[in-house]
C-alpha cells in the first residue's frame, strides 16, 4: 500500500473514531458496561439468549438483563465449575448461554468445565471474564487474571475477543451472540476511554488500523483492550519525537486476522510491538509471534506482564508498576527501531 | 401405568443383560483396555432403561421428544454403547472399534463422534450440571422431557456434583432422576477407603432431593424406584442402585482392581463362558 493511501486510510479511522480521542476529556466507560447494554439488546433480538451468573450480578453488568428477564436469567450462586457445565446443557437444548464471572474464576476456576462440557462438544456457550489484569486494582493479585487469554485461546473451537472500549465491547457481545460456537470476551473492570463511535465497523476477527502517523510507520503496535487507547497516545506523542509508529486494533485475538496482520505489518516498517494487558507468554503478542514466526519472521517486542503476579492498587499504578505504561510502550518501540 | 412389568418382561430385560454383558465382555477384550467392573455392573440398570424406561427412537436419536440421559461417568460407557447398538442406534458389529483409532466408539464419549449422545463425558463430576442445564432449558420453553443422569459412587466426590445438587433443588427441577451406581468401589480401592460417602441418601435429601435407596440387580424394585421418582415432581430426584462391580462374572465380582482394566482374550472367553451359563442378572 503507498503512501497516499495510508494517508486515506489515517483519515478514515480519524472519522470513525471518536473525535474526542486526544482530549482530556474524553468520555471513560467500562467495557464491562458495554457488555452488559450488548447482552440486553442480545436478548431482545433472541429469546434464547440466557445469561447465567456466579453471585456477580451486578458487578459483571448482567443486573439489567436479569431483571428485564428473569425467567432467562440463572443466580448459580458461587459454582463457577457448574455455571459452565448447567450453560453447555442449556446450549444442548438450543439456548445461547453467556456465563459471567470474574476472569480469575471463569475461564479460571473452570477451566477444566469448559475445556470438556463447552469446547469438546463445541456448545454455543458465551463466556465472560471480567476484571481482567491489573486493572482490577485495589482487590489484589489474587483477583487480577493475567491468564485468561492463553487459557482460552489454546482450546480448540473457541473464539477469544478482547474489545478495545465500551461501545466496542457491545458490538462484540451482539455479534457474539449471533455465532454458534464458544466464545471468550475479556473485559475489565475501570472506566477506560471510550474511543470508537457507534459507527466503527465490528466484525469479528477482523483487525483494526486505529492510528496511521503523518509520515510513513517505522514501526507497528498491536494492541487488544483498553491498552488500544495508550498505545494511539503513544503513537500521537512519538510523532512529535520524528518516529513515526501505526496502531492496530486487534480485537480478535482467535481466530486471527492474518490477512490484516501480515498487511499492517507490511506498512508499518516490517517491524511490530504487541501491547496488552496479561502475561506475556501464552497471550495475544505470544498468539501474533507463532504467526509471524510461521509466516515472516519479523523483530516484535512485547509489552505486558513478565512472568510476575500483581499486587493492590489503583489501575494507573499497577498499570506503570508493571511495565504497561505509556513510558514501556515508548521504550519498547525505541527497542525494536534499533533492532 | 406404561411402566409396569410383568414377569415375561423381566425375562426379556435379563436376556437384554446378559446379551449387553456379552458384549461388554467381547468389546474390552477387542479394544485391550477399558472400564470392565462398572459396565458390568450396571448392565441391568441399562438394560431396564433402553428396553423398558426411555421415551426415544434409536432410528430418530434427534426426535425432540425424548428422555435425555446423560451418563456423567462416562468410563462405563461400553454399557452405554452396547445398549444403543443392541437398541439399533447402531450395527453391533461396531462395538468391536471401541477404543480404536477413528472409531466413532471413543474411549470415553464424544459427541462430536457420536451425535446421537446427548453429551461427552469421562472427566468427572459434569453430566450432572448438563442435565441441569438441559432441565431449565426445557422448563424456560414448557417442554416435560424426562431427564436421567447417571453418575458413580466414586464420582461424588467431585465438588461440582454438589454445586449441581445444590442448585437442582434449588430450581426444584423435578424432572431429574440421578441414579448412582453405588458399587463401593473406585480406582485407588473402596469408597470407604478413599472417601467415605454415607449418608449417602441423606445428603441428597439434604440438597432438597428426593432420595430412594433399590438394589441395581433386582428389576421389579428398579422399576418400582423409576415410577417412584417421576411421581415426584416438585424435587429433583435420587436412584442409589446398590450394585456389584463385575456383576455376572462371580471370579471378578466386587474386586476394585478390575474398575480400569480389560479382560485379555483367554479370560474374555472364560468370563463369556460364565455368563452365558448361569443365571447372572438374577
Amino acid at each position: 500500500m503507498g503512501f497516499k493511501k495510508q494517508r486515506s486510510l489515517r483519515l478514515k479511522y480519524f472519522m470513525i473514531l471518536n473525535p474526542k480521542l486526544f482530549l482530556s476529556d474524553i468520555e471513560l466507560k467500562s467495557t464491562r458496561d458495554g457488555f452488559g447494554e450488548g447482552l440486553l439488546t442480545a436478548g431482545d433480538e433472541n429469546k434464547n439468549v440466557v445469561a447465567l451468573c456466579a453471585d456477580l450480578t451486578e458487578s459483571v453488568k448482567m443486573d439489567s438483563f436479569a431483571k428485564k428477564y428473569p425467567e432467562r436469567f440463572i443466580e448459580m450462586g458461587i459454582a463457577e465449575q457448574s455455571m459452565a457445565s448447567v450453560a453447555s446443557g442449556m446450549a444442548a437444548e438450543g439456548k445461547v448461554p453467556f456465563i459471567g464471572s470474574y476472569a480469575i474464576f471463569s475461564p479460571g476456576r473452570n477451566w477444566e468445565q469448559i475445556r470438556t462440557t463447552i469446547c469438546y462438544n463445541n456448545a454455543n456457550v458465551k463466556i465472560i471474564g471480567s476484571h481482567s489484569g491489573v486493572t482490577a486494582g485495589e482487590d489484589g493479585g489474587s483477583h487480577q487474571c493475567l491468564e485468561d487469554i492463553a487459557l482460552a485461546r489454546v482450546l480448540p473451537n473457541m473464539t477469544v475477543l478482547i474489545p478495545c472500549d465500551a461501545i466496542e465491547a457491545k458490538k462484540a457481545t451482539i455479534a457474539a451472540a449471533k455465532t454458534n460456537t464458544p466464545v471468550y470476551i475479556r473485559l475489565s473492570r475501570p472506566k477506560t476511554a471510550v474511543i470508537t463511535t457507534e459507527e466503527t465497523p465490528f466484525e469479528i476477527g477482523k483487525s483494526q488500523v486505529f492510528f496511521t502517523p503523518k509520515e510513513r510507520a517505522q514501526a507497528g503496535i498491536v494492541a487488544c483492550g483498553h491498552m488500544v487507547y495508550h498505545s494511539i497516545k503513544v503513537a500521537k506523542e512519538l510523532e512529535d519525537e520524528g518516529i513515526f509508529v501505526s496502531v492496530l486494533n486487534l480485537a480478535t485475538i482467535k481466530h486471527l486476522d492474518e490477512e490484516g496482520l501480515l498487511h499492517f505489518t507490511e506498512n508499518a516498517g516490517g517491524r511490530i510491538v504487541t501491547v496488552e494487558e496479561h502475561q506475556i507468554a501464552g497471550g495475544m503478542g505470544s498468539a501474533v509471534a507463532e504467526f509471524f514466526a510461521k509466516k515472516n519472521p519479523i523483530p516484535m517486542e512485547f509489552v505486558g506482564v513478565k512472568d510476575l503476579f500483581g499486587q493492590s492498587g489503583t489501575p494507573d499504578e499497577l498499570i506503570q508498576k508493571y511495565g504497561m505504561g505509556e513510558y514501556s510502550i515508548k521504550e519498547a518501540i525505541k527497542r525494536v527501531l534499533q533492532r | 401405568m406404561t411402566l409396569i412389568l410383568n414377569d415375561e418382561k423381566i425375562k426379556i430385560l435379563e436376556e437384554k443383560a446378559k446379551e449387553i454383558r456379552v458384549s461388554v465382555v467381547e468389546m474390552l477384550a477387542s479394544a485391550g483396555s477399558g472400564h470392565l467392573a462398572g459396565s458390568l455392573g450396571m448392565a441391568d440398570v441399562f438394560s431396564l432403561l433402553y428396553f423398558h424406561v426411555l421415551l426415544h427412537d434409536s432410528k430418530n436419536p434427534a426426535w425432540e421428544e425424548r428422555d435425555r440421559l446423560v451418563l456423567s461417568n462416562g468410563h462405563i460407557c461400553p454399557v452405554l454403547y452396547t445398549a444403543m447398538a443392541h437398541s439399533g442406534y447402531f450395527p453391533t458389529e461396531e462395538l468391536g472399534s471401541l477404543r480404536k483409532f477413528g472409531s466413532r466408539l471413543q474411549g470415553h464419549p464424544h459427541r462430536e463422534f457420536l451425535p446421537m449422545l446427548e453429551t461427552s463425558s469421562g472427566p468427572l463430576g459434569e453430566g450432572l450440571s448438563q442435565a441441569v442445564g438441559m432441565a431449565l432449558a426445557f422448563r424456560m420453553d414448557k417442554k416435560e422431557n424426562q431427564l436421567y443422569c447417571l453418575m458413580g459412587d466414586g464420582e461424588l466426590d467431585e465438588g461440582q456434583i454438589w454445586e449441581a445438587a445444590m442448585l437442582a433443588g434449588k430450581e426444584k427441577l423435578g424432572k431429574i432422576i440421578g441414579i448412582v451406581d453405588r458399587n463401593n468401589i473406585q480406582i485407588d480401592g473402596t469408597t470407604d477407603q478413599v472417601m467415605p460417602l454415607n449418608p449417602l441418601k441423606e445428603k441428597f435429601e439434604s440438597f432438597g432431593w428426593h432420595g430412594i435407596e433399590v438394589n441395581g440387580h433386582d428389576f421389579h424394585a428398579l422399576n418400582n424406584s423409576i415410577i417412584e421418582a417421576q411421581a415426584i415432581t416438585d424435587k429433583p430426584s435420587v436412584i442409589i442402585a446398590h450394585t456389584i462391580s463385575g456383576k455376572g462374572v462371580p471370579e471378578i465380582e466386587g474386586n476394585y482392581r478390575w474398575h480400569g482394566k480389560a479382560p485379555s482374550m483367554e479370560e474374555s472367553q472364560k468370563f463369556i463362558w460364565v455368563l452365558k451359563n448361569s443365571g447372572a442378572s438374577v
